[in-house]
């Protein structure tokens, strides 16, 4: 899956699991700050992520996200390696 | 009382006592039981049986609740038989009693497992699926000895206090996604643990109970059913004094 798939999908991911406005989400847009969601919506996004991408995100890992690029690009990583 | 349902219920320390109640009437509701021992294969058996044989399902399953490793193993093992758990009692509980001047670090250590980081450990692990599931509920059970402190009892009292701190910090962090977290403590309960009190002391605690007796397993297990159940779904955060009294 190249970098644009997995944005589209992380994007359809925080539309219809968090319930984001399409619109707000960039990749630079921070959870927390730009896009109101809490530490507890960070953590339900990362366990979609895992679902839906089939891999595994460790705590140590998921604790550095805090943009919606940075979450594409862990995932980025874990599948491509 | 709610309609019967088919969610899976997870009881520490189910083989006996409150547990043991407790998983009876989950399983008369129409949960799925994961009765959870530690040590004592038999008496869980028979739980199940008994479930079995009114026509409910259940399943016994041994781990040391006070052990990360065995709770990661438990919660798996019941997740992938029965499916997510949807209520979770953490019940389990020892007592190693002494007054503090004798009190081990070992004796301390030990209910503090059991007791306390028992309740953060089955808590953990079952979040992911109550989050996915946007419902759960979380029973715990405390003790009036954790609201008023026992001689004799720093250990549990500071356990089973610990809980309804617990409590009420996780009620507040998973609250807005449909899961309560709620507490129940009982007083002096007719089970093994207040049997090897002896009866004289049993007999001096009578005196001070309003209701004039001790409780049954039956009665707390009412409590517990209720703040798992749908009806309870605007209470959380709370800890429900099951005592007849004894601490009015």
């Amino acid at each position: 899956m190249d970098r644009s798939e997995i944005e589209a999908k992380l994007v359809d991911l925080l539309v219809d699991e968090l319930g984001l406005e399409r619109d707000d989400i960039t990749m630079e847009a921070k959870f927390e700050e730009d896009l109101d969601v809490d530490s507890l919506g960070v953590v339900e996004l990362l366990m979609a992520l895992e679902d839906n991408f089939d891999v595994k995100i460790p705590d140590e890992e998921a604790e550095k996200i805090t943009t919606v690029g940075e979450a594409a690009e862990l995932v980025s990583q874990k599948l491509n390696g | 009382m709610s309609e019967t349902q088919e969610r899976v219920a997870l009881v520490t320390g189910g083989s006996r006592g409150i547990g043991r109640a407790v998983a009876e009437l989950l399983a008369v509701r129409g949960h799925h039981v994961a009765v959870n021992y530690v040590s004592n294969q038999d008496a869980a058996e028979e739980v199940v049986a008994a479930i079995e044989g009114v026509g409910g399902i259940a399943t016994a399953v041994q781990a040391d609740v006070g052990d990360e490793a065995a709770v990661a193993g438990l919660v798996e093992n019941v997740e992938s038989t029965l499916g997510p758990v949807a209520v979770l009692i953490n019940n389990a509980g020892i007592t190693r009693d002494d007054l503090i001047l004798r009190m081990k670090p070992d004796a301390w250590d030990q209910v503090i497992a059991t007791n306390l980081r028992s309740v953060y450990l089955c808590s953990k692990a079952v979040m992911r699926g109550m989050l996915r599931a946007r419902w759960g509920r979380i029973v715990s059970l405390s003790s009036v000895a954790g609201v008023y402190g026992n001689a004799g009892q720093a250990n549990y009292s500071a356990a089973k206090a610990g809980i309804i701190g617990l409590t009420k910090a996780l009620s507040k962090e998973v609250g807005s996604r449909g899961i309560t977290v709620n507490a129940v403590a009982p007083g002096f309960i007719a089970t093994d643990m207040t049997a090897a009190l002896g009866e004289a002391a049993a007999d001096a605690v009578v005196d001070k109970i309003t209701l004039g007796r001790l409780g049954s397993p039956q009665e707390v297990a009412a409590a517990v059913g209720y703040l798992a159940s749908d009806d309870a779904s605007y209470i959380t955060g709370q800890t429900i004094v099951v005592d007849g009294g004894l601490t009015l």
